[in-house]
């Protein structure tokens, strides 16, 4: 016979207790009782790349490839294997290695999965080129050093892992840790001055700037819904 | 929406005419109920939660009776909250109402205002007189940071969530970009050194974003039913624990368990049932990518009382503001025939799981300008004027925002939350403020017409529902 679990009227202690013995009995402020116990919930689940998988195989080969529309020419900086404007495919385009912050924050919390790499940075790149952002981990600079703007450079995982994580940047112009360091680049250090230029015009003006390629998109896509 | 700028201006900008209004049966709102949301219930499972508050709705209109309800319509956003598949059905169930029809809504963080729209439209179509929309969630059932990692699995899981998937993580990004839009670009314009203009935008921002906190949690001390009513200072907001830079932990909702629900009718059985009654006057729903990465630089779809040379310069939306948002918003007040949302609202309970989302939001649904979002919270416009902030609001009270302090000080019980502002806003119009809260200091004076708002991760997806008063 196993003895009544222990009763608590916080919900912490009956955690705590949880992970003491499994079991714990919760009493609320009226008075009712309800029996917890702790019950595992994992899986293994069977991840296809599918559509995805040149840009993650290209990864691995220190190659970052976004998808440029077949129809419209829209170019996908994260890819898509049919356009979101057209509808047509897209196929395969490699990317500059170099870009700009578009948008950035440091995460000094994260879902569990993450919380042991906390504190970590995630910024959105823009690339000359490409008319959408790519998500990706700002590495080697620290919260008070990034700027919207900042010309950030791709890194690739020598030991690829085949995930998105096999990509991230560095501020451009950075010598790997291990090597001497190198003077700095003067166009580099000095852009880094500047205020942030549009590098990519198409992604700070409205569409009726962007040139020709998105309209004739977009009059395809009025042409198909009719 | 095409990223174009051509087909959806041009048509905002032409008399707003009730697209779906006409075919549609008028439908109204005559009870809700809402549970306490909490940290945690575990002495309540999902069902006997949905069950309290559908005592609650049902006590209220004695005239109303489980035979009279045709069919249910049922919330919850996440099984592993749950670790229940088909747990709706067994609300269904529970509340015994077999074997009427029903059907489970999920929709990300906005499954709440889903959930309301979804009965709504089994009402307007005839296909029921009296619809139960029940929604739900239980997520105190795994560790907090498990459960951030569960809603993060809502964005794409090639390219977003291995990157240290992460909501705020993400929210971050967005108003990031949104300060460097309407500060850095605007009021601190003047500043050459873009690091120090930038920081000094954030900072900026970041003050602005803790006066929506201090609003919405002093706004609760005033609610019974809200989980975190408090009274904080600007300086409490900022040096609370920084999440994801500039968000900081009093910024942002909590997980919750609790349960909400509404009943709508056709108009017959609302008169039968209620003489004060609230009708739907308008719904629309707006969806954007998942990933924030593919948001599109195009140029702003206008609300009546805007126009283009508003926003000559601005590449739209980018990662800075909901498109969903200002979809819903265009399309609810389309239906609901508002020319101009700031005069003929009288105020709007909105998601605001993070208080950037607020201010992101005031912009969507056209409450200002794009870009005034923050001159508007200094302004005073969306704080009450009966509750005492410890600011200068020379426009307080012009259109509260979250008089019932919103999720930042309610909780966030997804399933249940867009339910909950429904019943917040249809006792708002009801005039019945003070019974429910126990407190008639949030009850607005007289209001005839409110919005709710209930949006998805990252804003991929918002619902916007106009609610009126229906009776004299
Ligand atoms: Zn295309």
């Amino acid at each position: 016979m196993r003895a009544p679990p222990k009763t608590f009227e916080e919900f912490r202690q009956v955690q705590a207790e949880l992970e003491r013995s499994g079991a714990a009995i919760f009493r609320d402020k009226d008075g009712f009782e309800a029996l917890v116990i702790k019950s595992p919930y994992s899986i293994q689940y069977i991840h296809s790349y599918a559509e995805d998988t040149p840009f993650f195989l290209g990864l691995a080969e220190g190659k970052l490839q976004g998808s440029k529309c077949s129809g419209c020419g829209f170019v996908y900086a994260t890819p898509r294997s049919h356009c979101m404007v057209c509808g047509e495919p897209t196929r395969w385009t490699e990317l500059p290695r170099t870009g700009t912050v578009h948008s950035w924050t440091t995460c000094r919390f994260g879902s569990e999965a993450f919380l042991k790499e906390t504190p970590y940075n995630l910024c959105l790149v823009e690339f000359e080129g490409a008319q959408s952002l790519l998500l990706a981990r700002l590495k080697e600079c620290t919260e008070s050093e990034i700027y919207i703007g900042m010309p950030v450079e791709a890194r690739f995982d020598p030991n690829p892992k085949y995930s998105i994580t096999d990509v991230w940047f560095v501020p451009a112009g950075k010598r790997p840790p291990t090597s001497s360091p190198a003077p700095p680049r003067r166009s580099r250090s000095a852009s880094r001055r500047a205020p942030p230029t549009p590098r990519n015009p198409r992604l700070r003006k409205p569409a009726r700037a962007a040139g020709g390629t998105r309209r004739k998109g977009g009059a395809r896509r009025a042409d198909r819904s009719r | 929406m095409a990223p174009e700028n051509t087909p959806p201006n041009s048509r905002a900008a032409a008399p707003t005419a009730p697209r779906s209004a006409s075919r549609a049966r008028r439908v109204y709102m005559v009870t809700g109920g809402v549970t306490k949301f909490a940290k945690a219930h575990p002495a309540m499972d999902f069902r006997l939660m949905v069950k309290r508050a559908y005592n609650q709705a049902l006590t209220e209109v004695p005239n109303l009776t489980r035979e009279m309800i045709d069919g249910t319509r049922v919330s919850y956003f996440s099984d592993h909250f749950s670790r229940q598949l088909k747990a709706a059905s067994m609300v269904h169930d529970y509340l015994g109402m077999n074997p009427k029809g029903s059907v489970r809504i999920e929709w990300g963080g906005a499954t709440g205002g889903e959930c309301f729209q979804a009965a709504y439209e089994a009402v307007a179509s005839g296909r029921m007189d009296v619809c139960l929309a029940a929604g739900y969630e239980t997520m105190s059932r795994v560790a907090t940071w498990k459960g951030n990692e569960f809603i993060a699995l809502a964005s794409d899981t090639n390219y977003d969530f291995p990157l240290g998937g992460f909501y705020t993580g993400y929210y971050a990004l967005m108003v990031q970009r949104h300060i460097y839009e309407y500060l850095r670009r605007r009021k601190f314009a003047h500043i050459s050194d873009e690091r120090e203009a930038q920081r000094l935008a954030t900072e900026e921002g970041s003050r602005v974003m803790s006066w929506v906190s201090v609003k919405n949690h002093l706004n609760a001390l005033h609610n019974p039913y809200a989980q975190y009513p408090k009274r904080l200072s600007v300086e409490d907001v900022l040096n609370s624990d920084m999440i994801s830079y500039p968000i900081t932990r009093e910024q942002i909702c909590t997980m919750s368990d609790g349960a909400a629900v509404v009943v709508l009718c056709s108009e017959e059985r609302a008169r039968e049932l209620t003489d004060k009654p609230i009708l739907v006057k308008g719904v629309g729903c707006g969806t954007d990518t998942m990933r924030l990465a593919d948001r599109p630089f195009g140029s702003v779809p206008l609300l009546p009382h805007e126009k283009a040379g508003d926003y000559a310069d601005l590449a739209y939306p980018g990662v800075h503001s909901f498109r969903a948002g200002r979809a819903a918003g265009r399309e609810a007040y389309r239906h609901a025939g508002i020319e101009n949302p700031t005069r003929e609202l009288d105020f709007v309970e909105l998601h605001d799981a993070y208080a950037s989302s607020e201010i992101q939001t005031y912009e969507d649904l056209g409450l200002c300008r794009y870009g005034e979002g923050y001159d508007y919270v200094l302004r005073g416009d969306p704080f009450l004027k009966q509750v005492d902030y410890p600011f200068d609001l020379p426009r307080a009270g012009a259109m509260p925002v979250n008089p019932s302090g919103g999720l930042i000080a309610c909780g966030h019980p997804v399933g249940a939350t867009g339910l909950m502002q429904a019943v917040f806003a249809f006792w708002q119009l009801q005039g019945t403020i003070a019974e429910h809260f126990g407190d008639a200091t949030l009850q607005l004076d007289h209001p005839k017409r409110g919005a709710i708002h209930s949006h998805a991760g990252t804003g991929s997806a918002v619902t916007v529902s106009i609610l009126e008063r229906g009776f004299p």
